[in-house]
């Protein structure tokens, strides 16, 4: 099948008003004769949801959470981008769209980009008349802060809780919807798959997680915003319950999956502490403004850190970076300690970190500027590892973060399925092969409050009159036969090993064969040793208990055996792509000094993967991307 | 390390429930609180044993899932913090660590150590909230916010919705969780229009599930968050105010 984005003709200005003005209409009296299912309730789930509802539209709301403003978008820390330019400092919507792009190392829609850059400025707007409790100036003004990545301050936040304020924001507005009848929500309810009839997205089949019951659900479209898949890795600094299933799901009835091998890297975690160690914990971004970070020259240099002198020791960003420093965008940053550990200088009892020193900060702004500054952090850090940074280095190391690789969807936000909508991380949209920091918030959000409920209506306009395809169909019944037979099989197993037993082993996979740096031969080993463990998993799986009660050991289950078969997915993806790109790091393609080489001649399409029935062969569909309005350049920060 | 649990083990919401007693060695005191119970299941399932059921997902102190009572304080020992930001170092070796679910009457016990604490969610549904449909909002800047008014709304906004204030209290009341929310939006000046409603609505809802405040003062000292019991005195002025007000439209109305 062919790709069609879907991307508006004329000047790319003007391509997102053009479009509402072509799209079809549902007339405001018959905006309730549509329903529409909403599975998750993060940013992109709850924003879409709400904002579907106050159209008219019936929505019915799904999340495995007990409470939807428990979604892992809560946890984002650092801040949200908008092109406001209340700096004064040149920002505009060009230049979100170019920093995006560029960041992006050119492997994004630029169509997309810019409808998200030109929409950010309405999304503060809105948060701020929900009761969103952004940081503000004496004045009253809106207060910003910087990123990574871009020149211009315009990252607004709510102290060290961004994520957590603008979910709570539209957890209320869904909240209000609620209220008035025109949501239905089922909490703690799973979908653990989409319901597809002659090729058409219909409904989902989903679990209760506290009685076990499976029901069927339909609907006129279904909408996925069901979050990143990291943890496919097992340690990253996801939130535990976050997983692919969903995703993996509609995969397997007929999405494509796009670019699964573009994944983000954080640089500042707190490295692994013992075997134990369940999710990583992220240190935000904004240390790097105060901290230097450094590793001893020599090898095996066992000295505490204050007592290594300046001479012994190696700033190797500022050392091979002398003009971003340790301000590097994240994959560089990233690769840069990778290298330090692995060539045997890492710090720490498990020697897998490196200094982030802020002893010259201290010595020049004084204690309280950066207690100011980072207190919380600070505080946070002490009490995972037990060291007060103020007086002893941070030690820091690189941790999955973020996955910009996602379900393929065309402009309208619509899979390659019709009636399959897929928001917020869960798509691959806008970040190419490298999200910068402070813009999946603002993705999620402009998805959910502005691009969805502009485009949906184009799909239902012409269903007017049409019911949708009842739970009686027999693709229903056949669907949930399906999940109740997968589940009856994990529950036979009773092999030997727990469930996170497999995921570990997957994600020590994963990570050395495809986390940091890539190559043919460790990728080759992936695909290798996947499969097997996978096989492993279904004969040797523990999974005790029943299916009709709450069973916590049961959910994993389903979303470890998707993992196991995305994991390999993942792996291919990357042994595909001829380059390094973003986050996607290809040993044998590097520059002389180590950097990351792209290969613009064969390699600039989106990669969208569709699922053949054999995990060894899945086929290749390619949306060739067009840049006609930034200039295609290797991007340097010597 | 080495440590004993008693742990609180009930199969479903109408069984009946007992303590369990395991010892767990051989742990770490980087370890998290939630670690620990990650390897004590761990070992169960190699027993053949059913892992103990518990609600968690950030494991950063933000989501508001974690929800323990550890030797009888919610969230356990160290003030200011969430279960899964409790770490062993703060336990002695060979420490008795009694761990139950919340115990209140408006959180029932689902299985083991989670409960259901939906009721939250319906004091939200009846008022907490700004009415502003997508799409109608001013620019941003529009709306002047003093500073410390936004510091104070983000004081109450911070509440993660765990609960622990609730488990702490004698009466099992949810004045803290409630008063963190109207304040958030009460104080701000997009929340005035609907500040009178808002208040009267949740404080209802609210008796509706939950006992009543007697000013113990409890749930300030179990929040992870440290939110103020400050904010219940808002709400009951606001409360209170409120109920004049509604008269006063009332009346004018006639
Ligand atoms: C520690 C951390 C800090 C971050 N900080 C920032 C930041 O400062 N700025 C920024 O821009 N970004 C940040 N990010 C990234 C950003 O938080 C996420 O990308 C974004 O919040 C994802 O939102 P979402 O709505 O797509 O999905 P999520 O918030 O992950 O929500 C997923 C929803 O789907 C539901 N769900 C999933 N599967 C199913 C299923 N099968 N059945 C039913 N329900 C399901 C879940 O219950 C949940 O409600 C950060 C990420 C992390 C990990
Ligand atoms: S007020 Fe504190 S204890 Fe109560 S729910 Fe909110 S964060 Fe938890
Ligand atoms: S697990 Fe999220 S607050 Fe503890």
């Amino acid at each position: 099948m062919a790709l069609d984005a879907k991307i508006p003709a004329g000047p790319i200005a003007h391509k997102w008003d053009n479009h509402k003005f072509d799209v079809k209409l549902v007339n405001p009296a018959n905006k309730r004769r549509f329903k529409v299912i909403v599975v998750g309730t993060g940013l992109a789930g709850a924003s879409a949801a709400a904002s579907l509802a106050e159209l008219g539209y019936q929505v019915e709301v799904h999340t495995f959470h007990d409470s939807p403003r428990r979604a892992h978008s809560i946890a984002a820390q650092g801040g949200i981008n908008a092109a406001k330019n209340y700096r004064n400092d040149d920002d505009s919507v060009h230049r979100l769209f170019y920093d995006t792009v560029k960041g992006g190392d050119y492997r994004a829609r630029e169509a997309n980009v810019y409808r998200l850059a030109q929409v950010s400025v309405d999304i503060i707007d809105q948060c701020v008349a929900q009761g969103v409790p952004f940081a503000r100036e004496y004045g009253g003004l809106l207060d910003n802060r910087s990123f990574g990545g871009a020149q211009v301050s315009r990252t607004f936040y709510a102290r060290g809780q961004t994520g957590q304020q603008l979910l709570l924001g539209a957890y209320q507005a869904l909240a209000n919807q609620i209220q008035l009848g025109n949501v239905k929500l089922h909490n703690r309810s799973e979908m653990l798959d989409l319901v597809v009839k002659d090729g058409v997205a219909v409904g989902i089949v989903a679990r209760n997680l506290m009685t076990g019951a499976i029901t069927s659900h339909s609907a006129h479209a279904v909408v996925l915003a069901t979050g990143g898949y990291g943890n496919v890795f097992y340690l990253s600094t996801n939130a535990k319950a976050s997983n692919v299933t969903a995703a993996w799901r509609a995969h397997k009835r007929g999405a494509y999956m796009a670019n699964p091998c573009f994944t983000q890297i954080h640089p500042t975690c707190i490295p692994a502490s013992d075997e134990f160690q369940s999710k990583l914990t992220l240190m935000s971004e904004s240390l790097r403004n105060d901290g230097r970070i450094w590793v001893p020259k020599e090898f095996g240099d066992e000295r505490p850190p204050g007592q290594i002198p300046e001479e012994d020791r190696d700033y190797y960003l500022e050392r091979r970076y002398p003009a971003f420093g340790n301000l590097v965008p994240r994959d560089v940053a990233s690769r840069a300690s990778k290298r330090e550990v692995d060539a045997g200088r890492g710090v720490g009892p498990l020697k897998n970190g490196v200094y982030l020193d802020f002893a010259d900060a201290i010595d020049r702004l004084g204690r309280h500027v950066i207690e100011e500054r980072y207190g919380n952090l600070f505080q946070m850090y002490e009490r995972i590892t037990g060291e007060d940074p103020y007086v002893v280095p941070m030690r820091i190391y690189p941790a999955v973060h973020y996955t910009m690789g996602g379900l393929w969807v065309d402009y309208n936000l619509m899979s390659n399925v019709p009636g399959l909508y897929v928001l917020g991380e869960a798509n691959f949209s806008d970040h190419g092969a490298n999200r910068l920091g402070a813009s999946a918030l603002m993705q999620g959000l402009a998805d959910g409050y502005f691009v969805l409920p502009a485009t949906i209506g184009d799909y239902l306009a012409p269903q007017l009159g049409s019911q949708p395809v009842t739970t009686d169909d027999p693709v229903f019944a056949e669907t949930q036969r399906s999940v109740e037979d997968t589940i009856s099989r994990f529950l036979s197993i009773r092999g030997t090993r727990s469930v996170d037993w497999f995921h570990r082993e997957l994600g020590k996979i994963v990570w050395d064969n495809c986390g940091m740096a890539r190559s043919t031969e460790s990728l080759e080993k992936a695909i290798a040793e996947i499969p097997a463990l996978r096989e492993e998993f279904w004969n040797d799986v523990r999974i005790l208990g029943e299916g009709d009660t709450l069973n916590q050991s049961l959910e994993k289950a389903g979303r470890v055996a998707d993992f196991l078969e995305f994991g390999e997915l993942m792996c291919r993806d990357a042994l595909h792509r001829e380059e390094s790109c973003g986050g996607h790091f290809r040993v044998e393609h590097q520059t002389e000094d180590g950097e990351a080489l792209r290969n613009d001649d064969d390699f600039a399409y989106v990669a969208a993967w569709e699922y053949t029935g054999d995990h060894a062969s899945p086929a290749l569909h390619k949306e060739q991307l067009e840049f006609e309005n930034v200039h295609l350049a290797q991007r340097s920060y010597k | 390390m080495k440590v004993t649990l008693t742990v609180w083990r009930q199969p479903g919401p109408t069984a009946t429930g007992k303590f369990e007693t395991y010892e767990v060695d051989e742990v770490s005191e980087d370890m998290s609180f939630l670690e620990l119970f990650d390897v004590l299941n761990d070992r169960l399932v190699g027993k053949g044993e059913e892992p103990v059921a518990f609600d968690h997902d950030c494991r950063e102190g933000i989501c508001g899932s974690c929800s323990m009572m550890i030797n009888g304080r919610p969230h356990g020992p160290e003030l200011g913090t969430a279960t899964c930001q409790l770490h062993m170092r703060k336990f002695q070796d060979g420490a008795k660590i009694t761990v139950e679910p919340w115990r209140a009457a408006a959180f029932p016990i689902v299985r083991d150590l989670v409960v259901d604490r939906s009721a939250f969610d319906r004091i939200v549904e009846s008022g907490g909230y700004i009415t502003a449909p997508t799409g109608s909002a001013p620019d941003g800047n529009l709306i002047l916010i003093p500073k410390a008014v936004a510091d104070s709304a983000m004081d109450a906004a911070q509440c993660i919705g765990c609960g622990a204030c609730v488990a702490a209290c004698p009466n099992g009341a949810a004045n803290l969780f409630t008063a963190a929310k109207i304040m958030h939006l009460n104080l701000l000046p997009q929340g005035q229009p609907e500040r009178w409603e808002r208040v009267t609505n949740m404080v209802q809802t609210m008796e509706r599930y939950f006992g009543s405040c007697t000013n113990h003062g409890e749930c300030q000292t179990a929040c992870p968050k440290e939110i103020s019991i400050d904010f219940i005195a808002l709400m009951n002025r606001d409360y209170i105010k409120a109920q004049f007000k509604q008269r006063r439209l009332a009346s004018q109305r006639g």
